[in-house]
């Protein structure tokens, strides 16, 4: 096997696993803008995965493809200081209000018009939304085999693929032929910290949208090296059909959300006697914390 | 037409408990539709599966029996049930929140272009305006789920595409039988219409159910024994009430040192590091090194012998007491008063 061209699917998400005091609002419910923006989890170790065939086979291009607002830039340029080729940032307000079925076509439109690929690798889920869902809409989209749940990339080799899978009670060994879509697991190799020469390289790459809201002059430097430029893809750059974008092309709708409530940091005491131990648990039920 | 669909899973040629489940959700919704539930079911050697269907309710049982199918890809289940439902047109498709619904219900709902609702924890009928468009909604699937990282609970309907469809997590409803005596209409499809040969594209070359790693990074609930706990043999308390409430167990290093729990559960500055929803601690005093890996976590229980064992401070609740008595009594109040 030669060298890969992989596309990396990675999504900016609110750290929701870390919602520390000051994300918290008065009435004690999570004020979301108040969260960190980070790479979701799962593409690491998705992108983990890409680097070891980068590993393996030299000359392979690893592209990240995120579809976010201008500041989801970021996750490419967290991408190529761990060592990703190159990044585009997919971002319209026509892509706004997606639910799963409209990101994955937006997506799946955009690694169209990316064209030449071997393999596309996201993570499993995002932390926001644990749904899962997107990476085999995308495969299906794009009439691709899909390996979910993977842990690990076995082999690679005559265009095909083995990985192992880690379900509820088991493993499972997989082939499938190129091009696929894996989804990878946490329970696969966390991926690698960033690589100091890749920051230097990459620390001034922009996208057009960013260029301009800086003051610096970016024009000198951008033309010397090209490599600088993340692609930023609206609408316009992709072939679509609108009516299966954003807001209008997703079947579903939310129809409300309740915060969960946490209670302040006060200490409780509880009777270890039925009455005390059946209140708490009645809380704890009533708040959706259990069940 | 309009009727109910589960996809049902199978265990060892047995309908599995998350599919049963679902069934006997969807014989309510049923009911109170009044329309037919139906259960789709695909694999090998499926000689006489739908009497393990029909008491928990299913009017119809589809099998799709073939030796391509007794282990599962996605592609050709994925075929099957886009041909079935493009004839049939469902209302309603419910599929298990398990590593075989969350691989086949997105390729399924997308094939559809129909909406899919993750990870339900709960499931009504009910109405919707859309003020708007000025539209009104009647006997929607009402779709009940956490999101952002269990910190809220979205309702999500799916008003003009159809089918609904939802995955459900195993064990948030409940299995029950509807009728010994109910039966229904079992019809085995010929697959040369529903699958193509180019659909077996990914095989499964091994396959073997081993033992699980423990998953205490991603679990939403832990319960977690420290020394105090005593013994191996009283973990198990832990274990019972792990499983009764959903949540994986962990340990104190001190418990795994005293060999109650296995490396793998140990959470601290050299194990784990966790930020569950809800974090039981039993017997666990509170050093400071298991407390650098669960102080984020949303709740925090401490049960404890002693009312001043350190983790008490970082406690929002704090049982004094003895395991023994007070866990028991946790398990029988929440098995008396959910599902």
């Amino acid at each position: 096997m030669k060298s890969l061209k992989i596309i990396v699917l990675a999504k900016q998400v609110p750290d929701t696993r870390n919602v520390g005091k000051d994300a918290m609002k008065a009435d004690g419910t999570v004020n979301r803008a108040a969260l960190a923006a980070i790479f979701n989890p799962e593409d690491l170790n998705a992108l983990e995965q890409a680097l070891r065939m980068k590993d393996r086979f030299p000359g392979t291009r690893i592209t990240i493809l995120t579809m976010g607002p201008g500041r989801a830039a970021e996750v490419i340029r967290e991408g190529l200081y761990r060592g990703a080729d190159d990044g585009i940032l997919l971002t319209d307000r026509a892509f706004a209000g997606a639910d799963t079925l409209a990101t994955s076509y937006a997506l799946a439109c955009a690694i169209r018009k990316i064209g030449d690929y071997d393999l596309i690798i996201a993570g499993r889920q995002a932390i926001d939304g644990d749904t899962a869902q997107v990476g085999p809409q995308i495969a299906e989209k794009l009439s691709l085999p899909q390996v979910t749940y993977v842990e690990e990339i076995i082999s690679l080799e005559a265009k095909k693929i083995k990985a192992k899978r880690r379900l509820e009670r088991g493993i499972e060994t997989v082939e499938a032929p190129l091009p696929c879509v894996l989804t990878v697991n946490s329970s696969a190799p966390d991926c690698r910290p960033r690589n100091a020469r890749a920051i230097m390289k990459y620390k001034h790459a922009r996208t057009i949208t960013e260029r301009q809201d800086n003051s610096e002059d970016y024009m000198t430097l951008f033309n010397e090296r090209p490599y600088l430029d993340i692609p930023e893809w609206s609408v316009n750059d992709i072939e679509t059909d609108l009516s299966q974008l954003g807001l209008s092309g997703s079947p579903t709708k939310v129809k409300k959300i309740e915060n969960i409530v946490f209670h302040a940091k006060e200490v409780r005491h509880i009777t270890p006697d039925d009455s005390g131990i059946n209140e708490l648990m009645k809380e704890l039920i009533d708040n959706h914390t259990l069940g | 037409m309009k009727n109910i669909f589960v996809i049902c899973e199978l265990e060892e040629e047995k309908i599995a408990d998350i599919s049963l489940e679902l069934v006997t959700k969807g014989r309510s919704l049923a009911n109170q539709l009044t329309c037919n539930l139906e259960t789709l079911v695909i694999g090998h050697r499926l000689d006489n599966i739908e009497s393990q269907l029909f008491m928990y309710g299913a009017d119809k049982v589809w099998i799709a029996d073939d030796p391509r199918l007794e282990i599962y890809t996605t592609i050709p289940y994925a075929s099957i049930a886009v041909n079935l439902f493009n004839e049939e047109k469902p209302q309603i498709v419910l599929l298990g929140a398990s590593t075989f619904g969350r691989d086949l219900g997105p390729r399924v709902s997308s094939a559809l272009k129909s909406g899919l609702t993750a990870d339900c924890t709960s499931l009504e009928i009910g109405d919707h305006v859309d003020k708007r468009e000025g539209k009104n909604y009647s006997n929607l699937l009402y779709q009940i789920r956490p999101a952002f990282g269990g910190n809220i609970v979205a309702t999500i309907i799916n008003p003009d595409h159809r089918p609904q469809m939802a995955t459900v997590r195993e064990g948030v409803m409940k299995k029950e039988i509807y009728s010994d005596t109910h039966k229904g209409e079992t019809v085995r499809l010929d697959l040369r219409k529903y699958m193509k040969e180019s659909d077996f594209v990914v095989q499964v070359i091994e396959r073997h159910i081993e033992k699980s790693k423990v998953n205490i990074k991603n679990a939403s609930i832990i319960i977690s024994g420290g020394y105090g706990v005593g013994s191996k043999e009283n973990f198990q308390l832990l274990h019972q009430l792990a499983e009764a409430i959903g949540a994986e167990v962990g340990a104190s290093r001190a418990a795994v040192d005293a060999g109650f729990a296995g490396h793998d559960r140990q959470i601290g500055q050299t194990g784990v590091t966790v930020r569950p929803k809800l974090y039981i601690a039993c017997g666990i005093s509170g050093q400071i090194q298991h407390i650098a890996g669960m102080q984020d976590s949303a709740i925090i229980i401490s049960i404890n012998n002693d009312p001043n064992a350190p983790i008490n401070r970082i406690a929002d609740y704090v049982i004094t007491g003895d395991l023994e008595v007070i866990i028991p009594k946790m398990i029988k109040y929440y098995r008396q008063n959910t599902k």
